[in-house]
């Protein structure tokens, strides 16, 4: 068997930093997309944060929006091109800060789109301030003394959060540190996807990914961090899946 | 000949737009433009298009961004306060070459200001409205009438040039009635969108719609293209009309229901004796230069009227360079001028002569 580079990728390389979940994830997608036949009629919305240049690297057309809007320029494509498959890929900062208005609205209206979170408890792109999944006691450039809940807040769940909504298809928590937990990120994007080709609703896959860059952990560290500190936080799982009810549309 | 019917200037800023063939509005309530959302929610259904009220300005403009980069006809609607909340997407809209067509029903600001009618988005309009080098054209109508023959025109200019394109009206022209005529025979052309994000269904290389460049040498190129688009946008569709100016000493200057207020002082004038004109402006951007220059032969005086503080005004400055006197009047904070008060300003402008 040959181990190729899926279609629904580029063929740029990747400018992530080594360790860092993005290019796994980034190949998930792409094969979902492959695997589903539908890189011609998929749209791909880059939101601000290191996967700005994912325009970049998916074959399929794409545009980049606003810090935080992702889901509200995802409505506007999917609400012209029902039938197309349309794609969000967002930070936790861009999805759980900025960007919560528009993806707490997006999921209540049930909107027929697909949303990879990546939650890596840090700002990537600006040099590892705190972000909104940022864990208690997390050591950061803006809580250099650790995340105080006194003064900063707990950490948002979003997949918890989004599961409460009535316009939400499938909610579902995974992780790509290793190869089964890899495989079944995979089963949870594709499914997504197979959703929205349904027209079952909003679906969205949050992905507990590395930053050993912004962390200051070596690489294998880092997933040892993530298997030790998010997973007990963020545990892992389906939070809602309308996968046995009727087509919502 | 279709026939005359009484539209209010909100209603029929939306019924021009579904005619212009725009099926996609974004809209969130606010006073004084909630009219155009109630009377697209009625219509879109019925002509097949989609009505979706969001949860902010912020992302009704983002969803217009979108749909128009997906290749539809898209637009939103609010007032000062939701505009200023709408210029992140509109720098974004500019900086990724989509076109868009949004409308300001103006009313007071700073701040929550006040609902009633105000023409203090001017330079937000024409300077500023969002970061970064960008222009955004502006249509200004003065009657309801005018109000959709612009809404056309502003769709098809947004489309030729690839940009936003502002419908820049008030709450007095939003909120009054008048007798129009809307023709649905006309023909609407809807360009293709070759670069839009619709699929390449395997047909051709993937598109990206995208205002990022991260090396400067080539956002600056970027940036110099568009600007040399922008030139050659003042050179085509710089609009005004012109009332009594051919011999005009003292012309005024104005756009919008400040320049229906300021015609019937200019009428006042000439019944005095004074040779009054008026310009009155239809594009903000590009501001009609070459008008205010091709008049300075006659005038002795520039007397621009507002409803604000004096925003526009400065354009007419800088177009005069100190060569005419340049006056300003106005009224502000949902104060409309009167008639008296203006032809009272000519007068003396005329006493110092």
């Amino acid at each position: 068997m040959k181990f190729e580079r899926p279609h629904a990728l580029t063929d740029a390389q990747f400018h992530y930093c080594p360790g860092c979940s993005h290019g796994i994830v980034h190949r998930l997608v792409a094969e979902a997309i492959d695997e589903l036949g539908v890189e011609g009629r998929t749209a791909g919305v880059a939101s601000v944060g290191c996967s700005v240049f994912a325009y970049n690297y998916f074959n399929c057309d794409m545009i980049q929006s606003p810090h935080g809007r992702a889901q509200a320029v995802a409505t506007g494509i999917k609400r012209v091109h029902p039938e197309n498959i349309v794609f969000t890929y967002q930070g936790d900062g861009d999805l759980a800060a900025i960007g919560t208005a528009e993806t707490v609205h997006a999921a209540t209206r049930g909107e027929n789109i697909t949303v990879i979170f990546i939650n890596n408890a840090i700002y990537g792109m600006t040099g590892g301030q705190m972000a909104p999944t940022t864990l208690p006691g997390q050591i950061t450039q803006t809580t250099p003394y650790g995340r105080s809940v006194k003064d900063a807040g707990h950490p948002i769940r979003v997949c918890e959060m989004l599961s409460t909504l009535d316009g939400v298809a499938l909610a579902q928590r995974v992780s790509v540190d290793s190869v089964k937990n890899v495989k079944q990120a995979k089963n949870a994007i594709r499914k997504a996807f197979e959703y929205q080709i349904e027209g079952r609703g909003y679906t969205i896959v949050e992905v507990l990914s590395t930053c050993p860059t912004n962390w200051g952990l070596s690489i294998q560290d880092s997933l040892e961090w993530l298997r030790n500190n998010m997973m007990p936080y963020y545990p892992l799982g389906v939070y809602k899946d309308t996968g046995g009810k009727e087509a919502v549309k | 000949m279709p026939e005359k019917v009484l539209m209010k200037g909100n209603e029929a800023l939306a019924e021009a737009a579904i005619m212009a063939g725009c099926r996609y509005f974004f809209g969130y309530p606010i006073t004084p433009q909630t009219e155009v959302a109630m009377h697209m929610s009625k219509r879109m259904p019925k002509v097949g298009g989609v009505y979706l009220q969001a949860e902010s300005e912020v992302a009704a403009i983002n969803m217009v961004l979108g749909a128009s980069a997906a290749g539809a006809r898209a637009m939103t609607s609010s007032s000062s306060p939701g505009i200023s909340l709408k210029s992140e997407g509109l720098s974004y809209i500019a900086g990724s070459d989509v076109p868009a067509v949004i409308a300001n029903v103006q009313r007071a600001g700073p701040g929550l200001g006040g609902i009633q009618p105000s023409q203090a988005d001017y330079f937000q309009a024409t300077r500023a409205a969002g970061h970064g080098d960008f222009k955004m054209l502006v249509l200004a109508p003065s009657t309801v009438q005018e109000i959709i023959d612009l809404v056309a025109d502003a769709f098809a200019l947004g489309d030729e040039y690839r940009m936003p394109v502002m419908i820049l009206s008030d709450g007095l022209l939003g909120q009054m009635m008048e007798p129009v005529v809307i023709d649905e025979t006309k023909k609407i052309n809807i360009p293709e969108r070759p670069w839009a994000i619709s699929g390449h269904e395997n047909k051709r290389k993937h598109n990206v719609v995208n205002s990022l460049y991260i090396e400067p040498p080539d956002l600056e190129a970027i940036l110099k293209a568009r600007y040399e688009k922008y030139e050659l946008i003042k050179k085509k569709e710089q609009r005004c009309e012109e009332y009594m100016t051919d011999d005009a000493e003292i012309v005024v200057v104005a756009y919008g229901a400040s320049a229906r207020i300021s015609r019937s002082a200019v009428d006042a004038a000439r019944k005095d004796g004074i040779k009054a004109g008026l310009i009155r402006l239809i594009t903000l951007w590009p501001y009609p230069d070459d008008a205010i220059i091709s008049r300075m032969a006659t005038a002795k005086a520039f007397l621009c009227v507002e409803m604000s503080m004096g925003q526009m005004v400065d354009d007419v400055r800088l177009i005069v360079g100190g060569k005419r006197d340049v006056r300003f009047f106005g009224r502000t904070g949902g104060m409309i001028p009167t008639p008296a008060e203006v032809l009272r300003e000519i007068k003396n402008i005329k006493g110092g002569f």
